[in-house]
């Protein structure tokens, strides 16, 4: 194969400088794995490694600083077929520091070339997170505070399954980034070389002292392989593939007849575990059973499992514009907490209103017309007391009609949780609603 | 008439599936979550990818990538997440990506409050982006528009090469509601037209007479670049100033020239009105509500409840509010969109009421003003 380089694009690093080794060795690498220009897409970052796509006969993506993993996963994700190669510089490595952890995890194909050189080049040679404490670099005495990471030891424990340091200077280089680019998975190969333009103005470093200080760290090559696992994509589209598609949603052809006329605001105020919510949303369906338009707003603490659990119904012919609850028409108080969270509501109701109200739970004083029902002496639970209040109103002709309340439960439920549901309504439903 | 009963963020979700998404992404954050539940419940078994990003940067970038690749991608938020978002949307816009951002606002400033609706990044998604180029912004006044306009969204999206955003509200994203499945209407999906294969291809050069460059995606044959550096017809860094200035002229343009193309709205007149209400999102509902009473009470009072926020329908505001007395807006914010009605008819006599404590505007409160 030919090379991928850009005739018309040559790298314009300052003269010395460890990308141009980097750049080189991405070319043979590609070349050496007979790779058309159409089957790569080149990644870059922010920085002069940002510059790399340039430098290519290749598909090219070059975003925002550190996120370039993220274009990245979208892109691969998106076209499994493409080999995609991300460019990266320390700098990128601190900045998208989440996205280098969460791409270790996740494990998607793609190669990770961190280009280490120890500072940030292009804005004046700042500390990045690999800048040794002892460098002499542009943020003052700042890099002396914090230690430099590792990242190819941060990727192994991050779960990455293909790490290696190399030597920018290292004849090896190409060989260790068609080697990366080959792994079917997440590789992270960290380069490290010399930026004359900016960091050996002050420090000493050459590739001897490279070589020696990759010598010194602990391998990563073995911890990293003790993560190899399935491709993300891979294992994403195998998930996927044996899921059902969803179905429709569930929808009602009106075949009753309303049974009550109006704008209906029906308020559940009950606690966790009564299924209010549930309540809520078999009284729309109900409603829509009988030709009528609904809402429904909840209203529960972040932590669910405890405190108010509240349901807001509005039930209506046409319409139903404000979706508020302005005048109840009906409150069933089930549950002290819930009438605590709108204790507000009940000096304001009109006396035309309905309340049904539990026997255990006290109200504030209130006009509307109270219809007690002891839940505790019909043994109904807690978690059935919505329902039954349902029930109770359906036994009544009021709000809603049994034949109504039996649609929405088989609308709502299968197997056994529609065939308790509606045992239940018929056993209310033998009181009477008295 | 088929009723069903749904969420708006789900109709949010079936309104993608049906606008042909294939990519989805997004970083949990209520009240927008139930977007993401939804993808996920449809997206993958569908052949599509559904993610959940380490963030919402990480999420918003996983679509760009995606979009470049060809993939129709949607990603969900809330104001937070929208903050996150900023500089890539302000990468999509300049870079010409196709991508529909929901924002289900919800009560600010910065975390505020997660359970409460508001309307509060109107301005935000209008202005958050480096650089200042306009967008497109729908706001959904309930559970039809969130499906419809969602379609409409992928439409804009994939015509325009653009972020397109979808104001919604937790008023309407967490509410459910009946939707008639028999009176959905929604529009023919439209693609992104891709560049013909046997001309030399340049990512950002628009063809004879048109504003949006053509599409190849990024593993096809004829290689794509892209890029977030101001760049010319070739996707190449560019220096020269007519070359700059003729590019960002182009993004503007090919919105604000076309804006009557997608402005989406309901009308409603009343013979014989001197006053005006102009509304949108879930604000519009109580709207409803109040112009009705008045209209019964036999206090004629016109209607206009906008869908597209962004760019302003300057030439409908001007002709549909021109003749009216009175004109009253009310906003679930302390005053964002008003601004815009009043520079559009060069007016500052509109009776404007805003609110910004997580409770709805009530039709009272909107009768109050106009009677006041
Ligand atoms: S500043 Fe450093 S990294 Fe950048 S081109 Fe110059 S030598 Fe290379």
């Amino acid at each position: 194969m030919t090379s991928l380089l850009n005739p018309h694009r040559p790298p314009v690093f300052c003269p010395g400088c460890g990308h141009e080794r980097v750049v080189q060795a991405l070319d043979q690498a590609l070349t050496r794995m007979n790779l058309a220009g159409h089957q790569v897409a080149i990644v870059s970052d922010i920085g002069c490694s940002g510059l790399f796509d340039t430098f290519f006969n290749t598909h090219a993506f070059h975003g925002l600083h550190g996120r370039a993993l993220t274009y990245a996963t979208g892109l691969k994700l998106a076209r499994p077929e493409l080999t995609v190669i991300v460019t990266m510089g320390d700098g990128g490595l601190g900045i998208g520091g989440a996205h280098v952890l969460s791409a270790c995890r996740r494990n998607v194909d793609l190669t990770l070339l961190v280009l280490n050189n120890f500072n940030y080049g292009m804005t004046g040679g700042q500390c990045s997170a690999t800048t040794p404490s002892e460098a002499r670099v542009g943020s003052g005495f700042l890099n002396r505070l914090e230690p430099p990471l590792d990242i190819a030891a941060v990727a192994a424990a991050a779960g990455a399954p293909w790490v290696r340091r190399v030597s920018g200077y290292d004849a090896q280089l190409a060989e260790a980034m068609a080697a990366a680019i080959a792994y079917e998975g997440f590789a992270l190969l960290e380069t490290r070389a010399i930026c004359p333009g900016r960091y050996t103005r002050r420090n000493k470093l050459t590739p001897a002292a490279i070589e020696a200080d990759l010598a010194a760290l602990p391998p990563v090559e073995d911890l990293a392989a003790r993560n190899r696992r399935a491709e993300y994509g891979r294992a994403y589209r195998q998930e996927a593939a044996s899921l059902e598609p969803d179905a429709e949603p569930a929808w009602i052809r009106p075949q009753f007849a309303p049974v009550e006329a109006g704008r209906q605001e029906i308020v559940i105020l009950g606690s966790a575990g009564q299924r209010a919510v549930t309540s809520g949303e078999l009284l729309c369906l109900a409603g829509a059973t009988a030709g009528l338009h609904a809402s429904q707003k909840n209203d529960y603490p972040i932590t669910v499992m405890r405190g108010h659990s509240i349901s807001e119904v509005i039930l209506t012919e046409g319409e139903i514009g404000y979706t508020g609850i302005e005048t109840p028409t009906t409150v069933m108080a089930l549950a002290a907490e819930g009438v605590a969270r709108r204790s507000r509501l009940f000096a304001g109701l009109p006396a035309g209103a309905r309340v049904i109200k539990a026997a255990d739970v006290a109200l504030p004083p209130c006009p509307a017309k109270i219809v007690e029902v002891d839940f505790g002496a019909l043994k109904i639970r807690s978690a059935d007391r919505s329902l039954a209040a349902l029930a109770f109103l359906a036994a009544r002709r009021e709000v809603l009609s049994l034949e109504m309340l039996r649609a929405a439960i088989q609308l709502r439920f299968a197997g056994a949780a529609c065939e308790q549901s509606l045992a239940l309504v018929a056993r209310v439903a033998e009181t009477g609603g008295a | 008439m088929r009723l069903t009963l749904m969420e708006g963020n789900e109709a949010i979700g079936r309104g993608a599936m049906a606008a042909g998404c294939t990519f989805f992404a997004g970083y949990p954050i209520t009240p927008a979550t139930t977007i993401y539940n939804t993808m996920l419940q449809l997206l993958p078994p569908a052949g599509g990818v559904c993610l959940q990003g380490e963030d919402e940067i990480a999420s918003i970038g996983f679509c760009l990538g995606a979009a470049m690749a060809g993939a129709r991608a949607m990603t969900a938020t809330s104001g937070p997440g929208i903050s996150l978002y900023s500089e890539q949307i302000s990468f999509a816009i300049g870079s010409e990506i196709p991508l529909v951002i929901v924002d289900v606002q919800r009560l600010g400033p910065s975390t505020g409050s997660a359970t409460r609706g508001a309307d509060g990044d109107i301005q935000f998604l209008r202005w958050g982006n480096s650089g200042g180029l306009p967008v497109i912004v729908l706001a959904p006044v309930d559970v039809r528009d969130c499906f419809e306009l969602t379609v409409h969204a992928f439409n804009l999206a994939e015509t325009y090469r653009c972020p397109v955003f979808l104001a919604a509200n937790k008023e309407v994203s967490m509410t459910r509601e009946t939707l008639d499945l028999d009176a959905l209407c929604l529009p023919p999906v439209v693609s992104r037209q891709i560049a013909p294969p046997d001309q030399p291809y340049l990512p950002f050069a628009p063809g004879q007479g048109r504003r949006v460059p053509d599409f190849v995606p990024m593993g096809a044959a004829c290689l794509v670049r892209q890029t977030s550096s101001t760049h010319g017809p070739d996707g190449y860094i560019t220096t020269d100033a007519d070359q700059i200035g003729a590019m960002q002229h182009r993004l503007s343009e090919k919105l604000l020239a076309d804006v009557e193309a997608f402005t989406h709205f309901d009308w409603h007149p009343a013979p014989g009105a001197d006053t005006l209400v102009i509304a949108y999102g879930v604000t519009a509902r109580a709207a409803r509500s109040a112009v009705v009473q008045r209209n019964a009470a036999g206090q004629p009072t016109a209607l206009l409840v906008l869908k597209t926020l962004w760019p302003v329908p300057e030439a409908l505001i001007a002709r549909l509010a021109g003749p009216f007395r009175r004109i009253v807006v009310m906003e679930m914010n302390l005053g964002q969109y008003v601004r815009e009605i009043e520079r559009v008819l060069g007016r500052r006599d509109i009776l404007f009421f805003g609110q910004m404590n997580g409770e709805l505007i009530k039709p009272r409160q909107i009768l109050e003003v106009i009677q006041s």
